[in-house]
């Protein structure tokens, strides 16, 4: 594993076919597209003499069969490539994914507007800004005039939330 | 006469003479900053648009698309890195000429060759568009059924990337379109019973989440990158010297750059790519390309910009985008309940050749702009990721709530925030997913109907001359991509 990372390009046998990510990824999409495939089998049908052409399963199958079919020769093209490691991804972008999450917590559950404002405060502060000012100017002062001018200029009613339910009273 | 008294309607408006300027400097700044652009741009802003009337909301549109084609030169000029994708074949040259202590100039022909392009594609476009337009009467569901396939098959040879995969994005595009009630018989498609996903995924949260969240999350990635930037003390018009060199690589990177345009799909990146491969077959001094060559910026800049008039041909006159940036277009287009088409020609064409003439005097204003506000618009990229993007972030945030006023279009755009950035990791373009988006309703409806009207069979498509000379179009751009690599 150790050589394999510190070679530009990996030696072929070095791992096994399941952790190159030409596999990975055709993996990924074929099981999804299976998945969809699947679904569409539940479709419900019309009957004939309402069925304009196809059924509306059948458009949507069409599909889902090219994709996988176009995923295996993506697949079988890449074995004759040399393989290329990935960069390893930084914590930076694990930290700003998470706070996605924390992002779609809080909106759910206390507030939209202090959603914006907690998830701008972390990807700032995790890419490296520490000076209260900007990260006040990104988190709070910057999210507080996008949320007034949609709110007045486009009349937007945004969803209720303790500082929303303030702002709004 | 009447059309070119239509054409400077936005010069006698002050409301329209000012969403053109404000347009183009948004776009000249969009362009500048590397991530951005006028695709993104344009669908953060088209939210904002819906308070204005469709004629104002589309003149903003394009002339954000020109100025964002045009901004990304001086990026890629002053820091080597493009401002969009349609600028980087300018870095080949830009930068190299730029290092030799010649930004000014190298901007300076930037500007215009750029301008040069814009404008003479909207010649191009005032001409052809009608023609199209005319042409498209004859079409019948079966022929735009084929056209859409092409437009799509188009898609294999845009970029530099896999043409396999950029099919299968497209593909992923038109599957995203087939979701919610079928249009035709109500039935409940991939909704897996959330009520939101009935009236179908919309067009904004997935461009957004493409474009803006995946970037942020590249951005992510990059931020031990440094930019060495170029000082520039002022753009410098060409001299003489510089136009005798280059103005046979102006002219035919324009001609290029338009009719790559044209073709569905196709937009200013390969545009750029085919005006800067051919400046260098055609030089006296291919030699020079890759080194500073001052033709080499000429037929990359010509021909970006170009493109730009030649994308909006497919679109107004077939609804057909053109580029990314055009599908954007198309929706603004949709949203103020314009129907592009033949039709919009014979009944609205004080509309269209007033989105003509914002285009002509949006290229003359971003080459004002571009001439003597370069070097303010290079501080730009100044302004720290760290600070720039998490108010990209808010801005994304409200601009896609704002179209339904729906929370769960935001949890489409982080779904495909991430999705774009796991698919641009792995080599996928994210444009034909737009593409397929924009183009999966017309690819469905238009099949459907065509097999109502051919009682089920499926060989009466290759009856209709239109249609069959589409479908050996859509042959051979398949086959294309595959004979360039061998």
């Amino acid at each position: 594993m150790k050589d394999v990372q510190n070679n530009q390009r990996a030696d072929e046998g070095s791992l096994p076919f399941f952790f190159k990510s030409s596999f990975k990824v055709s993996f990924v999409i074929i099981i999804f597209s299976l998945t969809l495939l699947f679904t569409t089998f539940f479709f419900d049908t019309v009957p004939p003499i309402l069925n304009r052409g196809i059924q509306p399963a059948t458009f949507p199958k069409g599909l889902l069969i090219i994709i996988i079919s176009l995923t295996l020769i993506v697949y079988f093209l890449s074995l004759k490539k040399p393989w290329k490691i990935e960069k390893i991804l930084p914590s930076t972008f694990f930290k700003t994914l998470y706070s996605f999450i924390l992002f779609i917590i809080i909106a759910e559950t206390l507030d939209f507007f202090l959603a914006i404002s907690t998830l701008s405060l972390l990807i700032s502060y995790s890419w490296g800004e520490k000076r209260i000012l900007y990260l006040l100017l990104v988190s709070i002062i910057f999210p507080a005039i996008v949320f007034i001018f949609f709110e007045t200029i486009l009349g937007l009613r945004f969803p209720p939330g303790i500082i929303t339910n303030i702002y709004y009273n | 006469m009447e059309n070119l008294y239509l054409m400077m309607a936005p010069l006698l408006s002050t409301k329209l003479m000012l969403i053109l300027v404000f347009g183009t400097l948004f776009g000249l700044i969009l362009g500048v900053l590397p991530g951005l652009g006028p695709t993104t741009g344009g669908a953060l802003i088209l939210p904002f648009t819906m308070t204005l009337e469709p004629l104002s909301a589309i003149i903003l549109l394009t002339s954000i698309y020109c100025a964002g084609t045009y901004g990304g030169a001086i990026t890629a000029i002053l820091i080597n890195t493009p401002g969009t994708p349609a600028a980087a074949a300018t870095c080949l040259d830009g930068y190299p000429l730029a290092q030799k202590g010649e930004a000014g100039r190298a901007l300076g022909m930037a500007t215009v060759s750029s301008a040069f392009g814009g404008i003479f594609s909207v010649i191009v476009l005032v001409f052809f568009a009608p023609l199209l337009a005319q042409l498209a009467y004859e079409f019948g569901q079966p022929e735009y059924f084929a056209l859409a396939i092409f437009g799509l098959t188009m898609l294999a040879s845009i970029g530099d990337g896999s043409p396999i995969k950029n099919l299968i994005a497209g593909a992923f595009g038109i599957l995203i379109s087939t979701i919610g009630k079928d249009f035709m018989t109500s039935i409940d498609r991939f909704t897996f019973g959330v009520n939101e996903l009935t009236e179908g995924i919309g067009f904004i949260p997935v461009v957004v989440g493409l474009f803006a969240i995946s970037e942020l999350l590249t951005q992510s990635t990059l931020l031990d990158q440094v930019f060495k930037r170029v000082a520039l003390k002022a753009v410098k018009l060409p001299s003489f010297n510089d136009y005798k060199l280059t103005w046979k690589t102006i002219l035919r990177s324009s001609g290029i750059g338009s009719f790559i345009g044209v073709l569905p799909a196709e937009g200013g990146t390969v545009a750029s790519l085919i005006g800067y491969s051919e400046a260098k077959r055609w030089s006296k001094d291919p030699g020079e390309f890759g080194k500073g060559s001052i033709e080499g910026i000429a037929g990359a800049e010509a021909a970006n910009n170009a493109a730009t008039g030649g994308a909006m041909v497919p679109t107004l006159a077939l609804g057909i985008p053109g580029s990314a940036t055009t599908a954007v277009i198309l929706t603004g287009l949709i949203i103020h309940g314009v129907r592009p088409g033949p039709d919009l020609f014979r009944e609205q064409p004080e509309f269209l050749y007033g989105i003509f003439g914002a285009m002509l005097i949006s290229n003359i204003l971003f080459f004002i702009f571009g001439f003597f506000g370069a070097k303010l618009f290079a501080r730009i990229t100044l302004v720290p990721n760290k600070i720039l993007w998490p108010m990209i972030f808010a801005l994304s945030v409200c601009g896609t709530y704002s179209l339904n006023q729906s929370i769960i279009d935001i949890w489409i755009m982080l779904f495909f925030g991430v999705v774009g950035f796991f698919m641009r990791r792995y080599g996928f373009s994210v444009v034909p997913v737009i593409i397929g988006l924009i183009l999966g309703e017309l690819v469905e409806g238009t099949l459907r109907q065509s097999l109502v009207i051919f009682d089920g069979n499926w060989f009466m498509f290759f009856k209709r001359p239109i249609a069959l000379t589409f479908f050996i179009l859509a042959f051979i751009a398949l086959s294309f991509p595959l004979l360039k690599r061998k």
